[in-house]
Parts: structure tokens; sequence; C-alpha cells
């Protein structure tokens, strides 16, 4: 059926696709890494050559790296884990028989359609504000003194916002993931006198191990990058300046493109290693 | 007797379900009340918020001020736009691969997914460089070209998982029938693929309507869609609350309710066809 013709239109048919994704890959890749071995800076002298490795060596020298590094670890692996957790839980839940179900599944991946900029300013205005927002309220109510979540509790409370972003995506995989699970191999553990633990730990938690990577994975992937998130809410300050937000700064706010560039081929390296495994199980779905 | 217990475990069930499903969508609630209110009761305590009366005053405010439909506009040519051209350009390509496979397409598909991967903020200058270069800054048009290159690789992946499903033997029987490329694509594959497509495209305008990297960092006044006009509120005019809950109402509410029709095309497209 596939003759030599009709391949050679398949090829012609997948040349846009595959040239714009081409060019969309290579051309920014490539001037990044010219970039990143000259010190430029556009608006104070321009090219000033080449420097080798040096941005290299300054980007992971400078005091702002580390303290990036450990902000983006906390946040990526906070996100990660209050997800994860509170997405099986929720799927368990979801999955159960109850009334307005389709209601209850509405309003829990409802905040995964809001965008960053919203949910950012959202929550730290109407509930993080330490004179008017709806938790000063509620401290005071109870008596106690409101806290400044975006100064004292900076980091948790990112972690905060950008779980309740994620925690849909997290709970409506984890959700389809359950609902194909076989139910007569729960129901031959309950015969066999398998209590609800048992069935989940030896059951319902293999069957979702492949589901929970693949949220691990992409997750990861897109929380490296969260950006508007703390552009709107902290715009870095407080010690919620990720790696992402870093590079952004040295690239478009200090304009050294130079340096911004080095971070940004980090970044890529970092992501790269991440994708790597997240390619490794798709693919493996790709033969099933 | 197993039946009352059922229907008790149920009616607990559903009262936990809800309380978690309340809090989580609180937010989102709370926000949509506090649009209706004034700007000096929209700050008070909630149950003084609740028991204050209802207005529409902010949602004009935020008209008048801001331009609210000039944002508005900008978003849905952006998010319609980009995707209607990346289907244009994923449509072929995800039907050679899904037809046609060769020994190649499976390395190809992984490949642009890959493409995916590419942080954004890693080539951020050059990007940001070629858009000057090409006076397309600040541009309806860039913006488009962008979201339909950053969301091309999800495109054509959900196309192509949609179109692997389009059994082969249709295609046969059809040619038994006397049926011609032409007649083929028309009356026998297209119906069968539109459903995919509309899909496809539903995913597509939710995520390049909430993206908030590019349209953050390339767009100023002109071009700005509503990421970038409700991020100006970041500044002191945030303390409106009223305005700024209005502000956000309109630019969510439409792509809530696409969302909320998208649940299952949400996971399909999100994870590349690794859990179904």
């Amino acid at each position: 059926m596939a003759t030599q013709h009709s391949k050679s239109i398949a090829r012609v048919m997948m040349a846009p696709a595959v040239i714009l994704l081409l060019g969309w890959m290579l051309v920014p890749l490539v001037m990044t890494l010219f970039f990143s071995f000259k010190k430029y800076l556009p608006l104070r002298g321009g090219d000033l050559g080449w420097v080798g490795f040096d941005n290299y060596v300054r980007f992971v020298s400078s005091s702002a790296f580390w303290p990036a590094v450990a902000t983006t670890l906390i946040i990526v692996g906070g996100v990660l884990v209050i997800t994860v957790l509170l997405g099986i839980a929720l799927a368990l839940l979801l999955d159960q028989p109850i009334w307005g179900q389709g209601v209850v599944r509405i309003l829990v991946i409802a905040p995964f359609f809001v965008m960053p900029t919203v949910s950012g300013l959202v929550w730290k205005n109407m509930f993080m504000d330490p004179v008017n927002g709806f938790f000063a309220h509620l401290w005071r109510f109870f008596g106690a003194e409101p806290i400044q979540w975006l100064s004292q509790a900076s980091l948790p409370s990112v972690v905060m916002i950008v779980s309740w972003q994620w925690l849909p995506f997290a709970t409506l995989i984890l959700l389809t993931a359950i609902q194909s699970l076989d139910t007569e191999q729960l129901e031959a553990a309950e015969m066999d006198g398998a209590r609800p633990v048992g069935r989940f730990w030896f059951i319902i938690l293999p069957h979702l191990a492949r589901a929970i990577t693949v949220v691990i994975l992409i997750q990861t992937i897109f929380l490296l990058s969260i950006f508007a998130e703390i552009f709107v809410t902290t715009a870095g300050a407080f010690g919620t300046k990720t790696l992402t937000y870093l590079i952004f700064q040295r690239v478009l706010e200090s304009q050294n493109v130079g340096l911004g560039s080095a971070g940004g081929v980090y970044a890529i390296i970092l992501a790269n290693i991440v994708a790597v495994f997240l390619l490794r199980i798709v693919g493996k779905n790709l033969d099933a | 007797m197993a039946r009352a217990a059922t229907t008790r475990q149920k009616t607990i069930t559903s009262v936990i379900a809800w309380t978690v499903a309340i809090i989580i969508f609180f937010p989102i609630l709370w926000i949509l009340v506090l649009s209706f209110k004034s700007e000096g009761d929209a700050i008070s305590t909630p149950l003084q918020v609740l028991t204050s009366a209802w207005t529409f005053e902010s949602y004009a405010v935020v008209q008048d001020r801001s331009d609210y439909f000039k944002h508005f506009s900008n978003s849905v040519i952006i998010a319609v736009g980009s995707t209607l051209l990346g289907i244009l350009v994923a449509v072929p390509a995800a039907w050679s691969m899904a037809f046609v496979p060769s020994k190649r397409t499976r390395g190809i598909l992984m490949w642009m997914l890959s493409t995916k991967m590419l942080p954004a903020v890693g080539v951020l200058y050059p990007i940001y460089l070629l858009f000057i270069e090409l006076g397309i800054l600040d541009s309806r048009l860039g913006l488009v070209i962008v979201l339909m290159l950053i969301n091309l690789p999800i495109i054509v992946w959900m196309l192509y998982t949609y179109f692997r499903e389009i059994p082969v033997e249709i295609l046969e029987a059809a040619r038994m029938d006397g049926a011609g490329m032409r007649a083929e694509l028309l009356y026998v594959l297209t119906p069968m693929a539109v459903p995919g497509i509309a899909s496809t495209i539903l995913l597509n305008v939710i995520l390049a309507w909430n993206e908030a990297f590019w349209t953050l960092n390339l767009t100023a006044a002109k071009a700005a869609p509503l990421t970038a006009f409700i991020a100006s509120y970041s500044s002191p005019e945030g303390l409106f609350f009223a305005k700024l809950s209005a502000a956000s109402v309109m630019a969510i509410a439409p792509i809530l309710v696409m969302g909320w029709f998208s649940q299952k095309q949400l996971v399909r497209g999100l994870t590349f066809g690794a859990v179904k």
C-alpha cells in the first residue's frame, strides 16, 4: 500500500512542520550558544568580544546562583510532593460513587484553566494581602496576627499558589489512570480478604506507578520554567528567584546577554536531562 | 441492608468530596463575588462582603479605564490564530505519519516532542532580538507565530494519536468500491478526523490563551493579550480588589467554560498519549 509515490507525498506533507520546528529549535539555540561565549552588553558598549567560557564560570560563581538553584529545587520539589500526594487522594475520592460527580470534577479541575497571571495576582491580593486579604480577615477573626505571606513566608506561598494550579492536572491524570484499572482484579482481591489499605498498596498504587511518573516528569518540565506566578507576586524578591527568573533578569532587566545566555544553556541542559526520561516512557507507549 | 450501608457510605463520600471541591474552587468563587461589589465593600471582612450591596460598576470601570476589549480581542486573535495556523501545518504532517508510517516516523515524533521541552528562557534573548530585527515586537503577528511554534508539537501529537485510531480497513474498503484519492479524503477520512481535530483545536486555544511567558516578554501596550493586561495590575492597582476581580473574571470565564468541555482531551494532549 505504501508505494514509492505515496511515500514521497508523505514526505512533502511532513516538510512544513519539520522545517518550522527545526528552525524554531536551531536558530535561537545557535544564537544563545553564540552569545554565551561573548561579553555582550547591548546598553553598555554592545559586543565586547569573545570571552571563552568566562560567562559559564561567572554565572555559576555569582552569589545569586546557588540560592536560585535552592529556590528552584524547593519550588519544584514542594509542588511535586503536594500535587502528587493530594492528587492521588483526590483521584481515589473522585473515583468513588458520589452525588453530583460531574459537578465536583468540574470544580476540582477549574484552577488549571486560570491563567497564571490571574492566579498569581488573585492569591497575592485577595487572599494573601496582609491587611485586606481573605486570610488576614480569617486570622484576625480567630484573634491571630495576620501573616505577611509573600514577604515572610514567600517560598511556601509561591509553592501553595503553584500547587493550586497544578493539583487539577495531577488529579485528572491519576483519575484517568485509576479508571482504567481492571475492577475484576480489585473484586478478586476483596474476595480474598484484602483490606482497603492492602488493595491500595498492592493493586492500585502499582497500577498508578506509570501515571505518577508521567505526572512528575511533565510537571517538572513545566515547573522548571514557571515565570508569571513569580513575576506578578514577588518579582523575584524575598528569596523567590528561581533559575528561570535569574536568567530573565540577567537577559532583559540588566541586559547582560552573554551571562544570561550562559545561564540559558544551563537551563536547556537541565531540562534535557528530565526530558530524556519522559521521552523514554512516551516512546515505550508508542510501540504498544 | 447492604444497600442502606452503601447509601450511607455514598453520602459520607459525597460530603467529603463536595467540601474538598468547594475549597479548591473557592478562590474563583470569591473573585466572582468580589467583582460584583463596590471597592469599599470588597476590602471589608468576608461577612460584610457577602451582606453588602451587589453592583456591576467594576465591570464598567474596567472597560472604560483600560480598554478591556482591545486586550480581549488580542487574546482571541493570538489564541485562535496560532491554533489554526498550527492545525494547518500539523494536519498534513500527522496525517502522513499516521497513514504512511516509515522507519523514521517514531524518531520524528520523539524529536518534535523534545522541542517542546526547550526552556523558553534559554532562548529568550535570541527571540527578543529577532523580533526587534523583524519589527514584530509587540505585534499580534509575532505572538501568533511564536505560540504556533511552541504548541506545534502538541498539535501534531494529538492529531497523530487521533488519526491512528481511524481504521485503515475503511480506506481499503472505499478503494475497493472505486473511490479515488479525492473522494477518499473528502467523504471517508475527513468526517472521521473532524472530532479529533476539533478537540485538538479546543485544547490548544486554551493553552495559547493562558500562555504567560512569551506574551509577557514580547508585548507592551499594543498587542498585549489578557495575560499581560492582568499583569499590569501587579502594581498598586492591585489594591483595587473589585476591579481586579472583575478583570480576572472576564479574563478566565471564556476559557473556563471551554476547559470544562475539554477534560478528556486535556489528559491525552498533555501526556502525549502516555496516559489514556
